[in-house]
C-alpha cells in the first residue's frame, strides 16, 4: 500500500514538473515591465544632432497631440526595414516624430538619413546610451507613443514597427 | 639587498595593478551592478555582461552616484524604469510568496520525516 502512495506521488511530482517546464516553454524570453504610468523623467538634456545645442526633452513634448519617441542607429539594421513606417507615420501629419540616435557616428547618421529620407521632427543623440535609460530602453530600434499634455506613456514597441505596430498607432492617434 | 630588490618590485606591480582597476570603474558602480540583471542578455548581471545596454547602465549608475544618490535610491529608480525583475532581489509579495516560502514548508516537512524515522527505531 506504502510503495503504492511512493508511485503515485513520484509520478504526480514528475508530471507536475513537466507541465511547469511546458508552460516555461511557452512564455517568451523577452521581458518587458508594464507601465501604468510614466515613470520618464523628462527633464534631462541632450544635444540636437544637427546642431550644437542643447534641449531638454520636455521643450519637445510641449505642443498639443502625441508624439513618437523613436531610438535608432545608421548600425542597426532593423532601424533600416522600420524606417518606411516612420516615413508614412510622417506624411500622415498628425504626431511629431522625436528621434533618438543610440549610440552612433554622426557622419553616418546624417548620411543614413540622406539615403532614406528625414521623418523626424527633432533628433537628438544619446552618444552613451544613458538618455535611452531614462525611458527605460532595452536597445535598438524601440519606440514610445507619449501623450504629450499628460506625458504619459501610451504604448511601447519593443524591436522594430511593424504592419501592427503601424495600425496600432494610426487608431490610437486618429 | 636581494631582497629588498624583489620587495620593490612587487610593490611597484602591486601599485600598477591598484591603479589599473580604479581607472576602469569604480567600485561602487561594480558592488551595483552585480545586484541588477542584464535584461537583455540572458543569465547575466549587468556586471558581468560586455552589451551595449550594461555598458550604458554602468556609465549612468556612476553619473547617479557623482549626483550623490545611495544604493537604495539607484535601484528604485530602476525598478521604476524595467520593473521588479531588474534587481536580483526578489520582494515577497503576492507573485514570489511561494518562492519564499516553499523552501521553508520543504525544510519543515524534511525535518518531520527525518523526526519520525528516528522515533520508530
Amino acid at each position: 500500500m506504502s510503495k503504492n502512495i511512493k508511485l503515485i506521488s513520484i509520478v504526480l511530482f514528475a508530471l507536475f514538473s513537466f507541465f511547469i517546464l511546458l508552460k516555461g516553454l511557452d512564455k517568451s524570453n523577452i521581458y518587458s515591465p508594464e507601465i501604468k504610468e510614466s515613470n520618464v523623467d523628462f527633464n534631462f538634456k541632450a544635444k540636437y544632432l544637427f546642431s550644437e545645442e542643447e534641449v531638454f526633452i520636455n521643450e519637445l513634448l510641449n505642443n498639443e497631440g502625441m508624439s513618437l519617441i523613436n531610438i535608432w542607429a545608421s548600425w542597426c539594421s532593423p532601424c533600416r526595414d522600420e524606417h518606411a513606417y516612420l516615413l508614412n507615420l510622417k506624411s500622415l501629419n498628425k504626431l511629431s516624430i522625436i528621434g533618438i540616435n543610440y549610440k552612433d557616428d554622426e557622419k553616418n547618421a546624417k548620411q543614413f538619413l540622406s539615403e532614406l529620407g528625414n521623418p523626424y521632427t527633432n533628433i537628438i543623440t544619446d552618444p552613451k546610451g544613458i538618455n535611452s535609460i531614462e525611458f527605460g530602453a532595452f536597445g535598438v530600434p524601440e519606440s514610445y507613443l507619449i501623450e504629450n499634455k499628460s506625458k504619459l506613456i501610451i504604448q511601447k514597441f519593443i524591436g522594430p514597427l511593424d504592419d501592427k505596430a503601424f495600425a496600432k498607432i494610426i487608431n490610437i492617434v486618429q | 639587498m636581494k631582497k629588498m630588490k624583489i620587495l620593490f618590485r612587487l610593490l611597484i606591480i602591486l601599485l600598477f595593478f591598484q591603479n589599473y582597476s580604479l581607472a576602469e570603474t569604480s567600485q561602487e558602480v561594480d558592488k551595483i551592478s552585480k545586484n541588477l540583471r542584464c535584461l537583455i542578455c540572458q543569465g547575466q548581471s549587468v556586471y558581468d555582461s560586455q552589451s551595449d545596454f550594461a555598458l550604458s547602465m554602468k556609465i549612468l549608475i556612476q553619473n547617479k552616484i557623482d549626483e550623490g544618490k545611495n544604493d537604495e535610491q539607484i535601484y528604485e529608480y530602476l525598478k521604476a524604469k524595467y520593473g521588479e525583475w531588474i534587481v536580483y532581489d526578489p520582494e515577497v509579495n503576492k507573485n514570489t510568496i511561494l518562492l519564499w516560502v516553499l523552501p521553508l514548508i520543504l525544510f519543515v516537512f524534511g525535518g518531520i520525516l527525518i523526526f519520525r524515522k528516528v522515533s520508530i527505531k
